[in-house]
C-alpha cells in the first residue's frame, strides 16, 4: 500500500511539474505566435501544431539519447531519476499548451488588442487583459497538457527505466504489472490512475464553467 | 495641440492616406467625412498611434512639451469604435478598465467609474456581464470608459453606426450634451450629417486618402 501511495505521488508531482513548465513556455509562445507578426510564424505554428502529436515514445527516445552517458546532457547524470521523465513529459506537453493558448487567442476579436492599448493599457497589461479574456479556453489547454503527460507511458518508461522507489509512475507500473499476468494489480493501479486523472480534470472543470456560467448570466 | 504633419500610410505598396499637415486645436469636435475606404479609420488609428505611419509625424503639444513615448500618448486618449468591444467583465470593470491601466488608487477609481455609470444612466447595470447588454446599452459603456479617463483628445469612429435610428438620436444627443460639459476636444468619424451639424465645430473631408480639405 505504501508502494503504492509513493507511486501515485511521483506520477502526480512528475506529471504536474511537467505541466507547469509547459505553461510557463506555452503560454508565452502560443502568445506571440498568436499576436506576432513575423517571418517564420507560420512554419513555427506547424511545427508546434505537429509537437502536438508527438508519439511518446519517439520523445522517450530522443531525450533518452541525450541524457545517456555518452549523450551531449549525459554529464548532468539525469537518465533514470525522475528529473528525466518530467524533461521528457515537458517536451509531450509544451506543443499542446502552447498550440492551444494560440488557438485561444486567436478566437478573440483582433480589434480588442486596439481597443486595450487605445483605452491606455501598456503590451503587457494588454496581454494580461486578452488572456482574462480567454481564460475558458486556456484552462481547456492545461487540462490537455495534464491529460497528456499523465497518461503517457513510453516516454517515462524510456527514460525513468520503471525503477522501484525511484522512478516507477503509475503507467509504469501497470505495464509490469500486466507483464507479470498480475491483471487485478494493474486493473486496480488503472483505475487509480483514471480516478486522479479525473478528480484533477473535475476541479479545473468546474473553475472553468464557473467562470462560463459568470459569463452566460443574463 | 495635435498636429501631423506629412504623413503617409501605406498597404500593399498603395497610399491609403497622405495628409501634408492638419493640426487639431484645444477644445475642437472635428468631424472627418469620406466615402467608405477614405482612409478615415486609419487616421484615427494613427491620431491614437495604435498604427505606425511609413512616413511622418503625429506630435501631441502638451503644456510640459511634446509627447513622445507612444504609451503616455495613448494614455492621454481615449478612443470608442464602431462596435463597443467590451470585457467579458461588468459593466463596473469596464468602465474602471483604462483607470486601472493608469494604475489610479482604488478609491478614486471607485468614485469616477460610479460618477460616469450615473452620467450614461447605466448605473443600474453596473454588476451585469459586459457581454450580456443590448446594442445601445453597451455603447453606452463604450462611452462612459471612454470620458472616465478624462482624456484630452477623444476619438469616436462612428460609435452609432451599428444602432438603430431612435438609439442612435438619442445617444448622439447625449454626447452632444457631454462634449459640451466636458469641453473634450475631439476627432469623429461619421457619415451621418445630423452628427456633424450637431456636434463638429469644424470639418475635414478624405477621399482616397488624400490630402483633405478643411471646411470651416
Amino acid at each position: 500500500m505504501n508502494e503504492v501511495f509513493s507511486i501515485t505521488v511521483l506520477s502526480l508531482e512528475v506529471s504536474g511539474l511537467a505541466t507547469i513548465l509547459s505553461l510557463l513556455v506555452g503560454l508565452p509562445l502560443g502568445t506571440l505566435l498568436a499576436l506576432g507578426r513575423f517571418r517564420g510564424r507560420a512554419a513555427l505554428l506547424s511545427v508546434i501544431n505537429t509537437g502536438m502529436g508527438l508519439p511518446p515514445v519517439v520523445v522517450g527516445l530522443a531525450v533518452a539519447m541525450l541524457l545517456w552517458r555518452s549523450g551531449p546532457l549525459g554529464d548532468l547524470r539525469l537518465i533514470y531519476t525522475p528529473w528525466a521523465i518530467i524533461l521528457a513529459q515537458w517536451v509531450i506537453a509544451a506543443p499542446v499548451v502552447t498550440g492551444l493558448t494560440a488557438v485561444a487567442l486567436q478566437q478573440l476579436d483582433p480589434r480588442l488588442q486596439l481597443q486595450l492599448l487605445g483605452l491606455g493599457a501598456s503590451v503587457p497589461q494588454m496581454v494580461l487583459a486578452l488572456w482574462r479574456e480567454a481564460r475558458l479556453p486556456l484552462i481547456a489547454a492545461l487540462i490537455a497538457g495534464f491529460g497528456s503527460v499523465i497518461s503517457e507511458v513510453g516516454a517515462s518508461m524510456m527514460v525513468g527505466g520503471n525503477i522501484r522507489g525511484q522512478t516507477r509512475v503509475l503507467t509504469t507500473a501497470i505495464v509490469l504489472e500486466t507483464g507479470k499476468g498480475e491483471f487485478e494489480r494493474a486493473l486496480a493501479l488503472g483505475g487509480l490512475l483514471l480516478l486522479l486523472t479525473f478528480l484533477i480534470n473535475l476541479a479545473l472543470t468546474l473553475i472553468q464553467q464557473r467562470g462560463a456560467r459568470q459569463r452566460g448570466r443574463p | 495641440m495635435i498636429e501631423v504633419t506629412d504623413l503617409l500610410v501605406q498597404r500593399d505598396g498603395r497610399a491609403v492616406l497622405a495628409i501634408d499637415h492638419l493640426r487639431i486645436e484645444r477644445g475642437e469636435v472635428l468631424a472627418v467625412l469620406g466615402p467608405n475606404g477614405a482612409g478615415k479609420t486609419t487616421l484615427l488609428l494613427v491620431l491614437a498611434r495604435l498604427l505606425a505611419p511609413e512616413r511622418g509625424r503625429v506630435t501631441f503639444h502638451a503644456p510640459t512639451g511634446p509627447i513622445t513615448s507612444d504609451l503616455e500618448h495613448r494614455r492621454r486618449i481615449s478612443v470608442v469604435m464602431q462596435d463597443p468591444l467590451l470585457l467579458d467583465r461588468s459593466v463596473f470593470d469596464n468602465v474602471a478598465a483604462g483607470l486601472r491601466f493608469r494604475h489610479v488608487a482604488p478609491e478614486e477609481v471607485r468614485r469616477r467609474t460610479e460618477a460616469w455609470l450615473h452620467k450614461l444612466s447605466i448605473h443600474h447595470l453596473r454588476d451585469r456581464p459586459g457581454l450580456k447588454l443590448s446594442g445601445g446599452e453597451a455603447q453606452r459603456v463604450a462611452l462612459a470608459r471612454a470620458f472616465v479617463l478624462e482624456p484630452d483628445l477623444l476619438l469616436l469612429d462612428e460609435p452609432f453606426s451599428s444602432l438603430d435610428v431612435a438609439t442612435r438620436q438619442t445617444l448622439a444627443s447625449e454626447l452632444r450634451r457631454l462634449l459640451h460639459d466636458t469641453r473634450t476636444t475631439t476627432v469623429f468619424i461619421t457619415h451621418d450629417q445630423a452628427e456633424v451639424r450637431d456636434l463638429a465645430t469644424r470639418t475635414v473631408w478624405l477621399e482616397d486618402g488624400r490630402p483633405p480639405t478643411d471646411t470651416p
